[in-house]
Parts: structure tokens; C-alpha cells; sequence
């Protein structure tokens, strides 16, 4: 089986977010960027299928060079090869273009990707990819078993969960759930020492559709103090009255 | 010409969100100069509708379509654009919609921007307000495609009405085998529960609590108020808690009229997920929990003592105002 993990870098989830440029670009001075906290518990799933099923697996990433520490991170958890598309990446239908350029010769049995990216919450990569290669397609998936080419799956659904399955290839958005949080890798310096070694591929995009642009940023406005209180009654009151939500 | 509207159901019966996104769909027509059309699945009534703006129905009544199925939905959407010649879908931000509008854009070739908070800021160019960065941050984003999809943010925009009424029509969508590719096996859901997606107001527990045996608390209050519970993240990783009502930056979004936070300190991937809900409550012990500084309303208290209280009071007021 050969597995590919669409891995987006995103600022880490402790980045206060500003912006500059007249409120038009997100500033990353000072910021971290990591792996997607959703795609890296897909990527622990697919080492969990490298290690009991044999499988390979690759890493792709739509970026500019810039996003390569991320992605030697994720080799040194154990990913096999990577692949960047070198551009930066305008919108979520333009990514999904650029990764489904390097999916159709790369005949992969499984394509995971995060739910949506913690920076611009697109939540499309995934859906859109896998219609533009005609695979099957499980969104918010939190479990994933495989047993020759049936896959079954487990997503979320509001107020509870479904199983499905479903044939490879396959295309998921997974998030929390795949694997547990305390399974999560983090690399140890033999990984780091082999992920130097690791091929990284630069293939440059193909001409895409850009379908949205941000073309401003704001922030919410500040909250007033918190009013404290001192017993259920005033809140209930507060709660009635002021706020008029019950 | 028309905006087309996917109003979602459960067992034959319009979700609250239906009504709402059908509201925004209105407002979207109304500065368009045209008018709105749904579509819905299996539905037993589609005569509210009228009340929301929509002027037309298309049903599909299709027992095949009984359970959502992202893949046929998403086609018998597609279908519906074109016999309608729409270029502007509406979709709620469900679980669902978020699994179907990405293959609903990309068979239509369409721009799509989901956690859209507010009517279009104008509409040539498309412009919409959404939040982005996990709830840290709005993106004034354009839409540049001539069709375009649009997922509204829940309780963003509110349910108007706006009285017209809906002309009902049968739509015979074109599913295949094919579309079923991916198949449900099992659904696994407490029936009558009310989830976090579609509450007005959640009551969500964090590690204060101390573990799963006091929850009961939590469940009692949420009862008394109608709400959905959620929970911090270190409680679902620590299985006190499903993974589902896990609030927050890597867990759901919560855009609740109403949040009460109870022993949850408010570390910033927590707060990411409910900075969109109207108004905060906080109860925690300890003063300095960073939870107070976004929060509307405070109680620094004990939770094992408060709650019961808040229980009683509220339980009081229900019977008052019943
Ligand atoms: C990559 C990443 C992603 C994350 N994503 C999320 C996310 O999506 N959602 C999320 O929630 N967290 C997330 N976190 C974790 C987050 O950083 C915090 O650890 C978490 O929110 C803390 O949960 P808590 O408030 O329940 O627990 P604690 O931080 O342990 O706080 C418990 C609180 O309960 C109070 N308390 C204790 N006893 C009582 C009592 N008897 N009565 C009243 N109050 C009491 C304490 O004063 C304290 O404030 C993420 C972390 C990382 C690294």
C-alpha cells in the first residue's frame, strides 16, 4: 500500500495572530509553524500502517521553501519521501489542484489529509481533491482500518459518529481520534539523522484555479471586563435580564 | 437564476439550521435581484420554508436518500444548480455540509468559504466575512469563480422571516450505484440529544471536575437549559468524555447564544473555539484562569458547589417563566 499525508504547515496553536500590511497579510514574525495538529495525527496513522501493513509513505506539501523544517519534521517521524510543490499556497482549490497533479502518477492506494488547516479553516483540500482524481472520500474521519482494498471508517457526525466503508483509493480528512494523543511521534535524533538523508522533491505547480482570495483581516473586537458575581440567583438574573439568553 | 439553499433534515424534519440558512439565502437573493430555491431531502413538510424567503422547493423524495450520503447529496445538489441555473449554493457549516460542499465546488468548479458570518459585504466583486485562524481572526474573502459556494457560520446570521410562499415541486435527482461508493454501515447517536453544532447553548466541562463519575452535574444543568455538553480537550484524551464534544481549535467550533464554562482554565486553543459564542459564563476557583478575561459573566467558586445551586435556581426560574 502506498500512502500519501498532505501535510500543511500552520502557525502553532499557542500564535497570537496579527496582521500587517495595511491588515492584508498574516504576520509571521515571530511565529512557529508545525505540522497541522489534523494532519499529524494522520501521519501517525499512516506510520502505524508502515509499521503492521507494510506500507509506504510519502509527504506532500503545496509551499515554498520556507516550509521545509516541517516537512524534514515529518520524515523524521518516519515518512518515507516528500514532495513539494513549490508555490505559496493562495486557496484551498488551488492546493487541491497542485496535490492532485502529483496523485495522479503516483498511484496512491490512500490519501490522507487533515480535515482543514488550523490558519485559513478552508476545510476543502480534501473533498476537492478527491473529486478532481474520482476516488472515494471520507471527511472528519476519526478511525481508519484497511484490510486489503476495503477500508472502514469511522467519521464524526454532529452529536455522534457513523461508520462506513468504503474500497482504495480512498481519499480521508481525518483529525483527533485517528490515533490516540499519546501515540503522537515526536522525532527522536536517529529520525532526525535519517530525515537529512530523506529525498525531498521539488516540482514546480501547474497552472491552477485560484478561486477565493483574502483580501483583508481583521481581528474581533476586544471584550470588556468580565463582570463577576457572587451567587446562582445573579446570574440567573444577569443571565435573564442583561443578556437575555435564557 | 435563483440562489439555491441545502435545508438539512433529520427523520423528515427541517433542522434549525434550515431556517437559517435559508434566511441568509434571502439576503443574499435580495442583493442580487433574484430569488431563492431549496433543496431538500425527504422532507414531510416544505410549506415553513415560505416563511424564511424561499419562494420554490425542490424536493427530492428518494427512499435511497433517506440517510445522508455526502456523495449523492452532493450530485443531486450539482443537478439541482444546473435545472436551476444557479450560481450561488448556500450550505450550513453541519458536519454534513462541510463533508459535501468541497465536492459540490469542485464538480461546479466553484469558490468555496466556509464559517461565513455575515450577508455578502457586496457582490460584484463577492465579497464575505468569515473567520479564520480558528476563530482568532475574520478574512474579508472574494469569491472570483462565476459559481460560488458559501457555508454559513451557525447562529451567525440568525433566522428572519421574510413570508413568501414556496411553490413545491417533486426533483428527481439522477443517482447511480456509483454514488454510494462509500456506504453506512452503523450510526451510533443518542437519540434526543442535542449536539454542540445545533445548540443555543452549551454547558462544557473541563479537567476541573476531576473526572468522569461527576458529570452527572454537568448533564443535570445542561438538561434544565436544553443545551448540548462539550468538554476541554484533556478530558476527551482522557476518555472521561467523547471525542464529539471536544470544544476548541482542534476540536468543534462552538457558536453558542450561551457558553458556561465550568473548571476549564481558558488556555487559547480552548478559547479559539468559542470566542464566536455570544455570551460567556465562567465558573472556576481559581481567579487568575485566564477563562475570565474572555468571559462575559463570572462566578469564582467551587464548581462542586455552584452548579448544584445553579441547578436549583434555574430549575426555580423554569417554573416562574414556564
Ligand atoms: C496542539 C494543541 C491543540 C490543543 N487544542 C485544544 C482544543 O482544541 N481544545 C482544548 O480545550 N484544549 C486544547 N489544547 C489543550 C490546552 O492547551 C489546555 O491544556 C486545555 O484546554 C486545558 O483544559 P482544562 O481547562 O480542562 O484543564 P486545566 O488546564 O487543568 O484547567 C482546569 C481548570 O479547572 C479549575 N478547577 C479545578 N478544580 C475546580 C473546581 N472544583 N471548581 C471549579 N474550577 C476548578 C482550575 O482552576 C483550572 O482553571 C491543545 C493543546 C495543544 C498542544
Amino acid at each position: 500500500m502506498k500512502i500519501l499525508v498532505c501535510i500543511s504547515n500552520v502557525p502553532d496553536t499557542t500564535s497570537k495572530i496579527n496582521f500587517t500590511d495595511g491588515d492584508t497579510k498574516f504576520d509571521t514574525n515571530g511565529v512557529q509553524f508545525v505540522i497541522n495538529p489534523n494532519d499529524e495525527f494522520g501521519l501517525t496513522r499512516a506510520m502505524w500502517f508502515k509499521e503492521k501493513q507494510g506500507a509506504t509513505v510519502h509527504i506532500a506539501t503545496v509551499g515554498e521553501a520556507s516550509v521545509e523544517p516541517t516537512m524534514r519534521k515529518a520524515l523524521a517521524i518516519g515518512a518515507d519521501e516528500a514532495i513539494r510543490v513549490n508555490a505559496a499556497p493562495t486557496d484551498g482549490f488551488f492546493v487541491a489542484e497542485q496535490l492532485a497533479n502529483i496523485i495522479k502518477d503516483g498511484t496512491y492506494d490512500l490519501v490522507i489529509a487533515g480535515r482543514e488547516s488550523i490558519d485559513y479553516n478552508g476545510g476543502m483540500v480534501p473533498g476537492i481533491l478527491a473529486t478532481l482524481l474520482g476516488m472515494n472520500f471520507v471527511n472528519s474521519c476519526i478511525s481508519l482500518e484497511i484490510e486489503g482494498s476495503t477500508a472502514t471508517a469511522i467519521r464524526e457526525i454532529d452529536g455522534g459518529k457513523e461508520t462506513v466503508q468504503t474500497s482504495l483509493p480512498l481519499v480521508i480528512g481525518g483529525q483527533k481520534g485517528l490515533v490516540q494523543e499519546s501515540d503522537l511521534k515526536i522525532p527522536n535524533m536517529r529520525g532526525i539523522m535519517m530525515a537529512r538523508k530523506k529525498t525531498l522533491n521539488v516540482v514546480e505547480p501547474i497552472d491552477a484555479t485560484v478561486a477565493t482570495k483574502d483580501v483583508k483581516f481583521d481581528k474581533p473586537v476586544a471584550k470588556g471586563a468580565v463582570k463577576l458575581v457572587n451567587s446562582a440567583d445573579e446570574l440567573v438574573d444577569l443571565l435573564h435580564n442583561e443578556a437575555k439568553v435564557i | 437564476m435563483s440562489v439555491l439553499v441545502y435545508t438539512e433534515s433529520e427523520n423528515g424534519k427541517f433542522k434549525k439550521s434550515a431556517f437559517e440558512v435559508a434566511s441568509y439565502a434571502k439576503a443574499v437573493a435580495d442583493q442580487l435581484g433574484s430569488s431563492v430555491t431549496a433543496i431538500s431531502f425527504n422532507t414531510e413538510s416544505n410549506d415553513q420554508l415560505g416563511t424564511y424567503g424561499v419562494s420554490k422547493v425542490l424536493n427530492v423524495a428518494d427512499d435511497k436518500l433517506t440517510t445522508f450520503n455526502a456523495l449523492a447529496y452532493a450530485n443531486s445538489i450539482v443537478q439541482a444548480a444546473q435545472s436551476e441555473n444557479t450560481q450561488v449554493i448556500i450550505v450550513s457549516s453541519s458536519t454534513n455540509s462541510k463533508f459535501l460542499a468541497p465536492i459540490v465546488a469542485a464538480k461546479l468548479k466553484a469558490g468555496y468559504v466556509p464559517n461565513v458570518v455575515a450577508a455578502p459585504e457586496g457582490t460584484s466583486p463577492f465579497s464575505v466575512k468569515r473567520t479564520a485562524f480558528s476563530n482568532k481572526g475574520f478574512a474579508h474573502t472574494e469569491i472570483t469563480t462565476e459559481t460560488k459556494v458559501i457555508g454559513v457560520s451557525n447562529n451567525s446570521f440568525g433566522v428572519k422571516e421574510n413570508q413568501t410562499t414556496a411553490a413545491i415541486e417533486t426533483f428527481n435527482s439522477n443517482v447511480n450505484d456509483a454514488d454510494f461508493s462509500v456506504k453506512s454501515i452503523e450510526i451510533d447517536k443518542v437519540a434526543g440529544q442535542v449536539s454542540i453544532a445545533d445548540a443555543d447553548i452549551v454547558v462544557s466541562g473541563g479537567r476541573g471536575l476531576k473526572g468522569p463519575e461527576n458529570w452527572g452535574m454537568i448533564e443535570e444543568l445542561a438538561e434544565v437549559l436544553g443545551a448540548a455538553t462539550a468538554c476541554s480537550k484533556p478530558v476527551s484524551d482522557m476518555g472521561w468524555r467523547p471525542h464529539g464534544e471536544h470544544v476548541g481549535q482542534t476540536g468543534k467550533p462552538v457558536a453558542s447564544n450561551l457558553y458556561i464554562a465550568i473548571g476549564i482554565s481558558g488556555a487559547i486553543q480552548h478559547l479559539a473555539g468559542v470566542s464566536a459564542s455570544k455570551t460567556k459564563v465562567v465558573i472556576n476557583s481559581d481567579p487568575e484562569a485566564p477563562f475570565f478575561k474572555a468571559a462575559d459573566y463570572g462566578i469564582v467558586g467551587d464548581a462542586f458547589e455552584v452548579v448544584p445551586k445553579l441547578i436549583e435556581k434555574l430549575k426555580e426560574f423554569k417554573a416562574q417563566n414556564a
